[in-house]
């Protein structure tokens, strides 16, 4: 009974340690950037590191996405000879819900778990006290730069990721269930919204924030060499998976 | 040696470099079938395993799986009650769908994370601190020892988690169907449209997913080289390349079951 206690009490104190670190390193970076601290060649630097290098995975993500979306809704489709609905469909899924998530999971995947992996073996390699031994301050050189990367890169390579998904979905549809470019276009023109791209891409920006600040976290807390620089990655892209679901749960109750 | 290659002939780099990968994939993938298939395994090794990708997995995979069904139920029951208001067919469909398609892919996707980050770590780190060369001059192959216990964990797991994922996502689906569009439980747990071949595309899934995270990640895992900064690459690349070959083998899967059994 006290040792059930006990692992409940430690689960719950480091739980609130983890949070309590975001959310403080959350501030401290808000705090810089209104300051307008931020390292100029470090933000380009990384949004080449960030985004450039990122557009191969999230394009063939989204096409994959695009295609297996077409084929969930195919089944529908077929059976009430329901093929004008497959662009509302195909176009609802991947701008809403699916779009985002998947190309967010991606994006932590590829970016987060990489972050968290250099900035841990700084750490470990004592590059970060190098830095503050220089007079260089740890935040506006390192983390304010990567949190506005990792914010700007994950807006456009949600926008070229949703138009890769739609154009997959139109030729899969095409492919695999004979449904021609002109309908599936006028369906998901007349039926998607301006207001379905704002939520997905709103929802996309605010995950790559939990991204940010979860690998970021994770990455200065290593401790002790290789090991910690796996664990420490390992963790992040947990939490960040785990942000990324229950945010997007709230944000689609707050944004109908 | 292979830098010096990429800057001299980068087409003959990228060839050599592809073909190398792909051939080491191979050999992994076949030793860890082969050695799944033999029984020499260290002791209790498998049942560490099993309590790693699956004990440790399982609120993790619950907590997700179940916001997914929330977040899915509300957004169809959204939808519905814009366009024909009757919400009776939405509990059967989303049990049908959960089960052949959300649940299992999104179990894998979670998994790819945390399992498959997780053996490239730990394996990772065995490289870069020389255990592996150590297995190998013992005579242990390090396929056989390290890989196979960790596929054969994930393979069960796999589908296991997935069945648990399924139930947290319907149980939490009819609880938000219930609390914001008043569909009674009774009408949301109607298993009547689930048929033999969506269980049957279900669990095929399960199982290539569970034999592609370790594999992949098991192949970066061992390719790591050069320090702590080698491991979280290392870590990286099996996150993306397991939730990617996740995300290929969902689409091949779903074209197949579409094109075969689900076509009527």
């Amino acid at each position: 009974m006290t040792r059930a206690l006990l692992a409940l009490g430690t689960v719950v104190l480091s739980l609130c340690r983890e949070i309590g670190g975001m959310a403080l390193l959350g501030c401290y970076t808000l705090f810089e950037l209104i300051r307008g601290r931020c390292d100029g060649r470090e933000l380009v630097r990384n949004l080449y590191k960030m985004g450039v290098v990122s557009v191969p995975i999230v394009s063939l993500t989204a096409l994959f996405t695009g295609g297996t979306m077409v084929i969930q809704s195919g089944i529908f489709v077929q059976r009430f000879q329901a093929y004008g609905l497959l662009g509302w469909g195909t176009g609802y899924a991947v701008l809403r819900e699916v779009g985002p998530i998947l190309i967010g999971l991606m994006f932590s995947g590829r970016v987060g778990a990489n972050n968290a992996a250099d900035l841990g073996s700084m750490v470990v390699t004592e590059q970060v006290d190098g830095l503050r031994a220089l007079a260089i301050e740890p935040i506006p050189f390192l983390i304010v730069p990567r949190v506005l990367a990792m914010i700007l890169a994950m807006f456009c390579l949600l926008v070229l990721g949703d138009a890769v998904a739609i154009a997959g979905g139109m030729v899969f549809g095409k492919l695999l269930l004979g449904v021609d470019f002109a309908s599936f276009y006028a369906s998901f023109v007349d039926a998607i919204k301006l207001w379905d791209l704002t939520v997905g891409l709103l929802k996309g920006t605010f995950f790559a924030l939990m991204i940010a600040l979860t690998s970021c976290h994770y990455g200065l807390a290593v401790k002790g060499g290789a090991v910690g620089v796996g664990h420490a990655v390992n963790d992040a892209v947990v939490a960040a998976a785990l942000l990324i679901m229950v945010s997007d749960d709230i944000w689609t109750m707050v944004l109908r | 040696m292979t830098t010096q290659r990429a800057t001299s002939e980068p087409k003959t780099y990228l060839g050599h470099h592809a073909f190398d990968g792909a051939r080491e994939l191979g050999r992994i993938a076949a030793l860890t079938f082969l050695g799944a298939l033999r029984s020499r395994r260290p002791k209790g090794e498998l049942v560490r395993q099993l309590y790693q990708v699956g004990n440790r997995s399982l609120l993790f995979v619950l907590v997700t799986l179940g916001f997914t069904g929330m977040v899915l139920v509300f957004q169809s029951c959204l939808q519905l009650s814009r366009v024909t208001g009757d919400l009776s067919q939405v509990g059967g469909e989303f049990i049908k769908y959960l089960i052949h398609e959300f649940g299992p892919s999104l179990t894998a996707m979670m998994l790819a994370t945390r399992v498959g980050a997780g053996i490239a770590a730990e394996v990772g780190s065995m490289v870069v601190t020389e255990q592996v060369d150590a297995l190998r001059m013992c005579g242990v192959e390090p396929v056989e020892y390290l890989l196979v216990p960790r596929f054969l964990a994930t393979q069960v797991m796999t589908l296991t988690l997935a069945v648990f994922g399924v139930l947290s996502a319907v149980l939490m689906g009819a609880w938000t169907a219930h609390q914001t569009f008043h569909v009674p439980y009774s009408v949301f747990l109607d298993i009547s449209k689930v048929r033999s071949t969506d269980v049957l595309t279900g669990v095929i899934k399960a199982l290539a997913y569970g034999a592609a995270i370790p594999i992949v990640s098991g192949f970066c895992g061992l390719r790591t080289h050069g320090g702590s900064e080698g491991v979280g690459w290392a870590t990286t690349r099996a996150v993306v390349s397991s939730s990617f070959a996740v995300i290929v083998l969902d689409f091949l899967i779903s074209a197949l079951a579409l094109l075969t059994w689900q076509a009527h």
